[in-house]
């Protein structure tokens, strides 16, 4: 018999951290900003085809293979060889950098289902400045493989104020590519992000004018492409249902084997999380005191407890709350609802006129750990 | 030439699952899902029968004849009703291939 916990909590997905090593360093990185020069190493193949069958027997459907980039692991075909086996649907994250076509041809004889390729925007300033790293020749070129040997292809572009004005253009080049899906997804002011958020964050007029071409493309495109446009949160005024709930239908797995809610738990303090190193990916997430933190509704208080939302909403981003008022049980402060809201409001206001001299804050890639 | 999403499907037409579409069964609800990526869409039983017979082989009017020979006593007019209503759920999502 399953668990009471397992029957309620199914997890559906997989976010499968393979490691946080990679060729860029994007100013809204989800790797967390107090491990980057993480050390512990990298789980090896056999922990995570254990990982792998562990979670498809928890009820999950869905891998990410992500990152980091994913590609620096050359256990990653035996991997996806193995999601398929399980009857898994395998999405590879990529930057696609470092990519070859044979290689994406053997991922794809091993089962691979989908790709989804990241470009910083319509020219190569935009990688060189967010990323530090010029490449969209090559990611051009990567998605022009992925399309021949016809696998679905996701474009992933996270909009932020320098590169939001692009969207018709990136729009054009996703139907010219013949991408399944297009994702147009507003950072999320959370870890690297929040960092650097007054040098990312668009003001109202921009998300607006997002908003409206996104709507329309959306409309034009229905049923040939599918384009997802996601506001920040910021701007939303209710609350994104974070991972579906914490701890609920996601689980992520970080590259040294911590079973997380989200990427960016492991900064929530005196949350006890655990590896599968040490105990099976089961009965972790059967009885994790970190895990079941905030599952459910006992942990809200007001506004959030008596809210019609919170069943649909789960009270928001745990770690949103933690990263902007220290608190990590407040209601999310992207709620209009919430006390904390005020702290929203003046980031938009500012963003109105941010300040251009800020130093910007990349993110230091951690070296070549051993795998075990 | 791509049909108008506001078309309905024509009789000839011979629908087909979108390739980012997988059909797997689950033990765990005992249920057909499609998965695509990042998602995934719990199908009832007789959902899960129109789904199987979208392989681009067959047209609407012989999947509908097939599914009514396989239900004796049905109404041959409601199967196609539910089957058109399916497939258009479908190709709203993009879950077929374009037709």
């Amino acid at each position: 018999m399953e668990s009471h916990a397992s029957e309620r909590y199914r997890p559906l997905t997989l976010v499968a951290e393979l490691t946080y090593r990679c060729p860029l360093r994007c100013l809204y990185c989800s790797n967390p900003v107090e491990r980057s020069g993480a050390t512990n190493p990298e789980l090896g193949q056999e922990h995570w085809q254990t990982v792998l069958t562990d979670a498809e027997s928890l009820g999950v459907v869905q891998v990410h293979f992500t990152g980091g980039e994913p590609l620096l692991r050359t256990e990653l075909e035996a991997l996806v060889a193995h999601a398929r086996s399980l009857g898994l649907y395998s999405s590879l994250i990529t930057s696609g950098l470092g990519l070859t076509r044979e290689r994406l041809q053997q991922l794809s004889a091993a089962g691979l289902d989908h790709v989804q390729v990241s470009i910083q925007g319509m020219s190569d300033a935009d990688g060189v400045q967010i990323a530090g790293r010029a490449g969209l020749t090559q990611k051009l070129q990567v998605m022009e493989w992925v399309r021949a040997l016809e696998l679905p292809l996701t474009i992933n572009v996270v909009l932020h104020r320098h590169n939001i004005e692009q969207i018709p253009q990136l729009i054009d080049l996703a139907e010219r590519l013949g991408a399944e899906r297009l994702e147009l997804a507003n950072s999320q002011y959370l870890g690297w992000a929040l960092a650097n958020r007054e040098y990312l964050m668009p003001d109202d007029t921009q998300i607006e004018r997002a908003r409206e071409q996104a709507n329309a493309a959306k409309q034009r495109l229905r049923g040939r492409m599918e384009l997802l446009f996601v506001l920040p949160d910021y701007h939303a005024g209710v609350v994104r249902a974070c991972m579906q709930g914490w701890a609920s239908r996601y689980i992520v797995v970080s590259p040294d084997g911590m079973v997380l809610p989200c990427h960016q738990a492991h900064a929530l303090p005196g949350l006890e999380f655990e590896r599968v190193t040490g105990r099976s990916l089961k009965d972790i997430w059967r009885d994790n005191p970190g895990l079941n933190q905030f599952r459910g509704e006992s942990w809200m208080a007001e506004p959030c407890r008596s809210c019609e939302r919170r069943s649909q909403d789960f009270g928001g981003c745990r770690c949103q709350a933690f990263q902007l008022t220290g608190r990590m049980d407040a209601t999310d402060p992207a709620c209009k609802l919430a006390p904390d809201h005020d702290l929203i409001l003046r980031a938009r206001e500012q963003a109105r006129a941010p300040d251009a001299r800020l130093p910007l804050r990349y993110r230091r890639v951690p070296r070549e750990p051993a795998a075990r | 030439m791509t049909l108008p999403i506001s078309e309905p499907i024509p009789e000839t037409a011979k629908p087909k699952l979108a390739r980012k579409v997988r059909l797997r069964f689950d033990r765990h609800s005992n249920a057909h899902w499609l998965l695509y990526p990042e998602r995934g869409m719990q199908l009832s039983a007789s959902a899960a029968s129109i789904a199987a017979l979208c392989t681009g082989a067959k047209t609407l009017q012989q999947i509908v004849d097939e599914l009514h020979a396989g239900a004796p006593g049905s109404s041959r007019e409601q199967i196609a009703q539910d089957v058109r209503q399916f497939l258009g759920a479908l190709r709203d999502r993009s879950l077929l291939e374009p037709l």
